[in-house]
């Protein structure tokens, strides 16, 4: 069995590689930079053997129960440091170390050269400690801290190359737009310490996740210390933080931008920290969620909104990862609908098999730029000859994506889709019915992109890189070029292919933990069980384990959805040839809007912040500063100085007039003194 | 009157007067100045840090320690006495003088002009500031609070740039017209038929505290009088204007004095005096203060916003946050149940980690103004190639600026809220928005001033040297480790403050 010290480890470890980083090689032996490197390798290695064991701990339910240690108490408020291990911690444990392991091994190959790359190697540590962290707090609190802290680092890796102005700008906004969402998660905080006294005297604790749990059920006898209204502000709130970090509409907005940082930044960001992060805390207050129909109508209608949303924008991209980044936030998407729809395991199985595949692909895209020195699509082409490893591993990623039977994707949408047709029984019909439509119009338009993408970066003809992209544009070095000297078409080196292959066998193999039809070492529906199991034990409570059951046809119409969005992909670009415009260019007006992003951005940052809020609100209130209240000031400041020089006129020092004053003073006082008689 | 003499307080307020007083007298030569300024600094930074480390904050200690009483001015009709204590309140705020007096005469190791005289004021600045801390007889209060305007007004006019006559008659004209106000009040608080006291310790003390029996001003009004003295000094909108002024104009280390320890004045004031002596006032005009509060925290965000030069953008930033600490006082406003402890601490807090995060900051930009001669932001940027450790320390005041949990920001921020939800709900929830104003503003400043290309004429900037870069480590120190370990000082705190929550309690629930 796992000891307490040990999962901590597996905390800390990327902590002490990202101190000695931080604090010795760079400072002090930052020519020796690819200590770093290996340092915080060999920190996440073994924190994912530590994962690993923890996780079979888990399996074969040893009890991992731990006191939690006190970090500040003040007046009512007990706030404690601890490690909640449930099912879902452990799965997160072994995603974000094994991930992060990859993507960081993938870095001494992709990084190599870079002149901050001790920089680097230090932010990397430190964001996948904050997000190990989050995924361990048994305390609200204490997850809160490593949220925030998930959003500075990934503040500091996005503006990593911070002397381009759009990686600056990039990160800056990622941060401001998830914190938007952080709000409500603080008033959530704030509203549970204002019910602390009634958690007390149920004898809960309100920051303890488990003990806001038991006081979100209903029956009294679990606590019920949370209901109605206020439970469904409580979830919103909450929703609110994990809608930001999980970049789903209308706080999405930051993360196509965050392809500014490296892009094994990228691949982490999109896969196994951050955006994973949103999902996570949905899914860690699921208990809560469950129990106000309004809150999980919200998240299941926003998630199938962002999921078809994202998806449409995804269709026109020319950038390779922005293509993956609008896919991200998509199937983001769909795992926020599967929660909202209640299906906690197929959510969290998605968010698994989305880490494997996902990662896969941003590294692809990280090896396709080292060969072209470009990330825009229309100056690649022809690479599954230059670059077949590279090629296999993108197109066995981007089937899963798609959810081609038998890779890992198509297990997980599937639970999905099927839960979404099955319905819930807390929600209306109508919510299930357009939360699957959305969905299914989602599997085509994923289909169709993907295979896009594929085709327009490794099919047809070689269309020069940038160098062609540099002469044509004529503009500065796009993102990328510069640190990786323009193009030399060939297959990536193998530091870099390898955590690529294995995340290869990822994206086929996960669904094996599915496992819907066939018993085949592990039991039928493996992780959904084992994820229910954990929410049910967690509460005393039955009724999170019912598995759906596999269906053929379900599957049939899923498969026919995504071949028909394969198909239409195939048909428009596989045959074209030549650099001619994009085809989907002849939608005009619709293609216009799309590439515009819907024209969110513009209106975000033009008109809200830089028109409304900073010329119109601190316009005024600046000029209201300097010309009202500081004026107000001034105005006194002169009425004094010449009240005195006109008062001062009166003292001439001559005697007779002051006898007159004196004279016409009496004469007034007893006119008054007369009068008041 | 018992007489009793620890000595460790007296030697700790008046050992930079004293280090002045020798500087002034027998040392020669710019260097040697500098040399002693920076010992007397480090001896009395080493003192106040004695003071915090060996204030008992076990349960059950007393509530004033190390005390120095001595009769002053015995009874002859006045009847004020020497008397420097500590509580829990003021220890910290002891510290934190000293850490930041520390870092001020580090700062200044570049001052040219009038090189003794500079000192010799900045010494006597810190004397003033310790003294206010800890003098808890009011006419000693008053006396300190007064004798600290003196050297900011020197500091500001003649060392420092800009419209600085301006600035500096603005900022003493703002403060003399509180006091004035102030010492109306004690006045009034001593001319009390049966009080005849100054000594702060009775007055905030349930037994013998002021009631509303015999008064010649109403206990509201004694209430406003103090709080005007102390509003300005904070400042609350809209008597803030003072602030963007003096700050700009003032050299780094006033700017570092004036941020970190002389608005602090103005909350330790309204803590002690305030909420201390008027407990049942504090509560009864609890949603005043948060009300201006609130407004200060996002009118001062806002209006941070448009700022272009970087010292006016860090004064307008000290508005909202100083704001914060209005909000975290007002947590007294409860309708019912019982108060803890929490918001109150928050201020507190928020006094303690605002001295620290600001000095930071002044410390940081007061760097880049010296290397590029400017602190107009369009014309800066691209600096974290040029200097790392400056960026980094700039970073790293900005994110505990913003709140940054790990960092001491937001501790009191988050317990300045939790306070203050629990009695005005939806005020809190629109001071809590200002979290995203304050990311916007300093990540934008930061981008600004530190990120983009790398400028041809910033070409030939060098980092911050060591003894530049010791001020930035000392405060970047207490920033991490208050932010990982905030017990360290919320128990201290909790010990001062517990006495009032008591009495307020006992206000709240009649």
């Amino acid at each position: 069995m796992i000891t307490e010290a040990l999962i901590w480890a597996i905390f800390l470890l990327p902590l002490g590689s990202f101190a000695f980083s931080a604090l010795v090689v760079r400072p002090f032996f930052n020519r020796y930079s690819l200590v770093s490197g290996i340092v915080t390798i060999g920190a996440l290695g073994t924190a994912f053997a530590f994962s690993i064991w923890t996780l079979r701990s888990v399996i074969v339910h040893h009890d991992l129960n731990f006191e939690p240690i006190e970090w500040l108490e003040v007046g009512g408020a007990t706030i404690e440091m601890g490690l909640l291990i449930d099912p879902l911690t452990a799965i997160m444990l072994v995603v974000v170390t094994g991930v992060s392991l990859l993507v960081q091994s993938y870095s001494l190959g992709y990084m190599e050269g870079d002149k901050s790359f001790c920089r680097y190697y230090s932010y990397m540590s430190l964001f996948t400690a904050a997000m190990l962290g989050l995924v361990l707090a048994s305390n609200i609190i204490q997850l809160y801290v490593f949220w925030e802290l998930v959003g500075v680092s990934s503040y500091l890796l996005i503006g990593f190359w911070h002397e381009r102005p759009a990686a600056a700008a990039a990160a800056k906004k990622a941060f401001i737009i998830t914190r938007i969402g952080d709000v409500g998660f603080l008033i959530a905080i704030l509203y549970l310490f204002a019910k602390a006294d009634e958690f007390a005297a149920a004898g809960l604790n309100a920051f303890h996740i488990p003990d806001i749990w038991q006081a979100a059920q209903p029956e009294a006898a679990l606590g019920a210390v949370l209901g109605g209204t206020a439970l469904t502000w409580l979830a919103l709130g909450i929703f609110a933080g994990a809608a930001g970090k999980s970049g789903q509409f209308p706080l999405h907005a930051w993360l196509p931008d965050a392809m500014e940082g490296p892009t094994p930044v990228s691949a982490l960001i999109h896969a196994a920290t951050m955006v994973a992060a949103g999902v996570f805390l949905v899914a860690r207050f699921f208990p809560v969620f469950e129990h106000s129909a309004d809150a999980m109508m919200v998240v299941a209608l926003v998630g199938a909104f962002t999921a078809v949303f994202a998806a449409t924008m995804g269709l026109v991209m020319n950038d390779i990862k922005r293509v993956m980044a609008y896919s991200t936030i998509s199937q983001l998407g769909y795992m926020m609908a599967a929660l909202g729809l209640g299906l906690y395991a197929p959510a969290i199985f998605h968010l698994v098999t989305h880490a494997a595949f996902k990662a896969l692909l941003f590294l692809g895209a990280g090896s396709v730029n080292h060969a072209t020195g470009t990330f825009d699509m229309r100056y690649m082409g022809g690479l599954r000859r230059v670059m077949p490893v590279t090629y296999v591993l993108v197109l066995m990623s981007g089937l899963s994506l798609v959810g081609i039977i038998p890779l890992a994707g198509f297990w997980s949408k599937d639970e999905i889709l099927l839960g979404a047709w099955d319905g819930s029984s807390v929600l209306d019909t109508w919510v299930n019915r357009v939360t699957f439509s959305a969905l299914l119009a989602g599997v085509i338009m994923t289909a169709f992109y993907t295979i896009r993408m594929i085709i327009l970066t490794f099919h047809g003809e070689f269309r020069g890189g940038v160098e062609t992209e540099l002469m044509e544009k004529a503009q500065t070095v796009p993102a990328g070029a510069a640190d990786h000297g323009g193009v030399h078409l060939h297959e990536s080196p193998l530091v870099m292919v390898l955590p690529m292959v294995v995340l290869g066998i990822a994206a086929v193999a996960l669904g094996y933990l599915a496992n819907p039809q066939w018993d085949m070492g592990i039991p039928k529906h493996w992780i959904t069980g084992f994820l229910a199991d954990g929410l049910g034990a967690a509460l005393g409570l039955e009724g999170h384990g019912e598995a759906l059951e596999f269906s053929w046809w379900m599957a049939l119409v899923s498969t026919g959805a995504a071949l028909a969005g394969v198909l239409l992909a195939l048909v428009i670009y596989l045959r074209r040839k030549g650099k001619g415009a994009d085809p989907l260019e002849h939608a005009g007006p619709l293609h216009t809007l799309l590439a515009q992003k819907y024209y969110v951005d513009t209106l975000y940052e033009d008109v809200i912040v830089r028109k409304g809020f900073f010329k119109v609100i601190a316009g005024t209130l600046d000029w209201i500063d300097r010309n009202l209240v500081d004026g107000i000031v001034d105005l006194i400041g002169w009425f004094f100085r010449n009240i005195g020089s006109a008062i001062g006129k009166f003292q001439t020092g001559q005697v007779q007039a002051y006898a007159t004053g004196i004279a016409f003073g009496i004469l007034a006082i007893i006119l008054a003194l007369l009068l008041a008689q | 009157m018992v007489e009793e003499f620890n000595g460790l307080l007296t030697a700790t307020v008046f050992l930079p007067a004293a280090g002045a007083l020798f500087l002034l007298l027998f040392v020669k030569g710019d260097r040697n100045v500098r040399t002693f300024a920076v010992l007397i600094a480090l001896a009395d930074m080493v003192l106040s840090l004695v003071v915090f480390g060996l204030f008992d904050r076990s349960e059950g200690a007393d509530r004033f320690q190390f005390v120095d009483q001595m009769t002053w001015i015995p009874d002859v009709g006045l009847n004020a006495n020497f008397l420097l204590t500590v509580d829990g309140l003021s220890a910290p705020l002891v510290a934190l003088t000293g850490l930041l007096g520390m870092c001020a005469v580090l700062a200044s190791w570049h001052i040219n002009l009038r090189v003794k005289e500079y000192f010799v004021w900045l010494l006597v600045l810190q004397t003033a500031v310790m003294g206010v801390f800890t003098s808890m007889d009011l006419l000693l209060f008053f006396l300190f609070w007064e004798l600290e305007l003196v050297p900011m007004f020197m500091l500001i006019s003649v060392w420092g740039s800009g419209r600085k006559e301006y600035s500096a008659m603005k900022f003493l004209i703002f403060t003399i017209f509180g006091s004035a106000l102030m010492l109306v009040g004690i006045v009034a608080v001593f001319l009390t038929e049966g009080v005849g006291t100054f000594n702060m310790v009775e007055l905030s003390t349930e037994a013998t505290m002021l009631t509303s029996a015999g008064l010649l001003i109403p206990l509201s009004g004694l209430f406003w009088l103090f709080f005007a003295g102390f509003a300005i000094k904070l400042p609350t909108w809209p008597l803030h204007t003072w602030l963007p002024d003096a700050h700009t104009d003032a050299p780094t280390a006033a700017s570092v004095m004036l941020a970190g320890v002389l608005l602090k004045m103005g909350g330790y004031g309204l803590l002690r005096i305030n909420v201390g002596m008027f407990p049942s006032q504090t509560d009864r005009f609890a949603w005043v203060l948060v009300v201006l509060g609130v407004v200060s925290v996002l009118y001062g965000a806002v209006v941070t916003m448009r700022q272009t030069d970087l010292k006016r953008l860090i004064a307008y930033s000290s508005v909202s946050h100083m704001g914060l600490v209005l909000v975290g006082i007002g947590s007294v406003g409860i309708s019912q149940g019982t108060l803890t402890v929490t918001g109150l601490n928050g201020a507190a807090m928020q006094l303690f980690t605002h001295g620290t995060v600001t000095g930071l900051l002044f410390l940081a930009v007061g760097l880049v103004y010296e290397k590029t001669h400017t602190r107009y932001i369009p014309d800066l940027g691209g600096l974290a190639g040029r200097m790392p450790v400056v960026a980094v320390a700039m970073l790293i005041a900005g994110l505990a600026s913003l709140g940054l949990p790990g960092l001491s920001g937001f501790v009191s921020e988050l317990l300045v809220f939790m306070g203050a939800y629990t009695a005005y709900d939806w005020p809190t929830i629109l001071a809590v928005s200002g979290i995203v104003l304050a990311a916007g503003y300093i990540l934008w400043m930061i981008e600004r001033t530190f990120f983009g290309p790398q400028r041809e004429r910033f070409a030939h900037l060098t980092d911050a040297s060591l003894v530049e870069a010791a001020p930035l480590a000392l405060m970047i120190v207490t920033i991490i480790g208050v932010g990982v370990w905030p017990a360290l000082l919320t128990d201290v705190f909790e010990s001062g403050l517990n006495p009032m929550v008591d009495v307020l309690n006992g206000v709240i629930n009649k």
